[in-house]
């Protein structure tokens, strides 16, 4: 008993072990957040407009890419994470550490990104691509503005909700040294019993969520013109019935 | 001017091969409004988008200004889609843009300079009397005025021909009413072709200078409106002519259904009665303008003696004269299936 209660992080020593590894988590979901949007916003868009309906449909082509996403969606992380180290020894040069982390992290959120991109265009009323193709606009052109951009509360609403996704999987990378408050929440609260240590970790983890959360819904707000309008809406109603009246 | 040539559109290949439009051919000049009407499936939707070339014809031309869009590649029917502004129906406004954003929308593709863009959305949110709603989002704004936004937009590039889909359907008739004049003054001033894609026969009536009937994708019928109404013939100018409650003739009367267009003189149904030597009935009337000519449409009960010699002297009045039923006495059982036959078709 005495030696599990030696083996403790004192208190006071806590926020040494834990600020670092906090550190560390949001470096990791950082890096893999932007390699994931940079690369799951053009892949969505191409995934999207190449099935039936879209800008440019070819069967084959969205049949190859679309299983693709699925196997890599499929998979479980920690089961990806290991079929995959080959991969990241050779991208990284290494299989462990916040860089061989990254690469299963990224690949794993970009097929849930791409996912997510591919569902918030489908909720964009065609008819908005369709106003564009005859306004004059290229395809580049109808992509950006009538479909992504009209998407953009829905994308970043998926953004939040792959955040958060992709906190859970630092936790599970944390275990081949990537670090990170899932690898302290583990090393320190499971296979040492050590409950202070335990108790930090989750609070610290509901409390980053919960933020990503918060973040994540008042952005979606600002960003939907009439969700931000919402308070003024009695007025814009009453204003505009006036205006029907008066026509 | 816009010009289709056979425009033939087909969906599927071989014997499975579904066509949608049957070699249409119509011209809609400057200046112009050409309304094409038919109930849902008749291939209204295909036409507007075939007239943008969003969708290929299978064989045909659309031909604007002189130039056939159907030989155009990818790149050039681009710049040549510009000379033909689209209404559409669902008025197509982007959510997250105000109205001066949804309007600068076609003038931002072309890459038209900031400064040009915000004196061009300005000038057309004016003409369009929205200039105080620039900065309203799509949200704020009623049917109508979003309607309005959409017509702005049509024209950002100063198109030549105006395609209109549906743009008045789903709007109430005060609404409907106001962007129906719009567009006329908005023809008017810019010498605009106007090619008017509808279900609903009262906005035909109320805006355009010619007609067509598409049926299963064919043209069945079409015609200037004026003339469609003066036919009593004219299943078109019975679908035009406003439907107004009509009472049935009285017992030993004949109910017949009169049209005329403009030069007849009023007090008609005074002098026939007097020629006539007997009274006759007036069942339910109207009078309306139609472009420039005024379109009477009268039931009269006439007396049943005296109906071999009523026609022929309705018929030297200038009256299209009809007779509705050829029971003497019309008993209800029997008038009630043509009535709502009658209904259907307008309906319809």
């Amino acid at each position: 008993m005495s030696l599990v209660r030696t083996s403790n992080v004192p208190l006071p020593e806590i926020p040494a072990l834990v600020i670092p590894a906090l550190g560390e988590t949001l470096t990791m979901v950082g890096i893999t957040m932007a390699i994931v949007v940079i690369v799951g916003v053009p892949l969505g868009a191409i995934v999207f407009n190449l099935a039936p309906g879209g800008l440019f449909p070819h069967r084959t082509a969205h049949v190859v890419l679309s299983w693709i996403i699925s196997v890599g969606r499929s998979l479980p992380f920690l089961i990806l994470m290991a079929a995959i180290i080959p991969f990241t020894r050779l991208l990284t040069g290494t299989n462990i550490g916040i860089p061989a982390a990254v690469v299963p992290m990224s690949i794993a959120g970009i097929a849930f990104f791409t996912r997510i991109v591919e569902n918030s265009l489908r909720s964009v009323p065609t008819d908005r691509a369709r106003v564009a193709i005859a306004s004059g606009a290229s395809p580049v052109q109808v992509i950006h503005r009538a479909q992504l951009a009209e998407a953009v509360p829905s994308i970043v609403g998926g953004l939040t909700i792959n955040t958060i996704a992709m906190i859970e999987y630092s936790a599970i990378a944390g275990t081949i040294g990537a670090g990170g408050i899932g690898y302290v929440a583990v090393t320190y609260g499971y296979q040492r019993f050590d409950h202070a240590v335990m108790v930090t970790t989750i609070i610290i983890l509901i409390a980053t969520v919960a933020l990503v959360q918060f973040i994540g819904d008042r952005l979606v707000r600002a960003l939907t013109p009439a969700a931000r309008t919402d308070l003024r809406r009695t007025d814009g109603r009453r204003s505009t019935r006036r205006a029907a009246v008066a026509a | 001017m816009i010009q289709l040539d056979k425009l033939t559109k087909a969906f599927g290949h071989g014997a499975d091969a579904t066509v949608v439009l049957d070699r249409l051919d119509f011209s809609v000049d400057s200046g112009e409004i050409f309304a094409v009407v038919g109930p849902s499936g008749a291939g209204k939707s295909t036409l507007a988008q075939c007239v943008t070339l969003l969708e290929r014809p299978t064989s045909g031309r659309v031909v604007v200004n002189g130039e056939d869009l159907t030989a155009l590649g990818e790149k050039h029917l681009r710049t040549a889609r510009r000379r033909i502004g689209t209404v559409f129906q669902s008025d197509g406004l982007y959510a997250r843009r105000t109205a001066a954003e949804n309007v600068a929308l076609p003038l931002e593709f072309l890459g038209v300079t900031k400064a040009g863009i915000r004196t061009r959305v300005a000038e057309l949110l004016d003409r369009v009397g929205l200039a105080d709603k620039a900065g309203h989002y799509p949200h704020q704004l009623s049917g109508g005025q979003r309607q309005r936004v959409g017509i702005a937009r049509a024209l950002a590039l100063r198109p030549s021909v105006l395609l209109s889909d549906e743009a008045t359907s789903g709007l109430d008739p005060d609404s409907t009413a106001s962007i129906v004049e719009l567009l006329k003054e908005l023809r008017d001033e810019l010498g605009l072709s106007i090619l008017f894609i509808t279900h609903e026969m009262d906005t035909v009536v109320q805006i355009a200078d010619a007609v067509a009937r598409l049926d299963h994708g064919r043209i069945v019928e079409s015609g200037r409106i004026v003339e469609l109404l003066r036919d009593p013939d004219s299943l078109l100018g019975s679908q035009l002519r406003p439907v107004r409650e009509r009472q049935d003739a009285a017992a030993g009367e004949v109910a017949v259904d009169v049209v005329y267009v403009g030069d007849v003189p009023g007090g008609w149904l005074a002098r026939i009665s007097r020629e006539l030597g007997t009274d006759v009935n007036l069942l339910g009337a109207s009078v309306e303008t139609v472009g420039a000519a005024a379109v009477g449409t009268a039931r009269i009960g006439v007396p049943v003696h005296a109906l071999d010699r009523a026609l022929p002297l309705l018929q030297a009045a200038g009256l299209h004269a009809s007779v509705v039923t050829a029971s003497v006495t019309p008993d209800p059982e029997d008038a009630a299936p043509e009535a709502s036959e009658r209904e259907l078709e307008v309906v319809a």
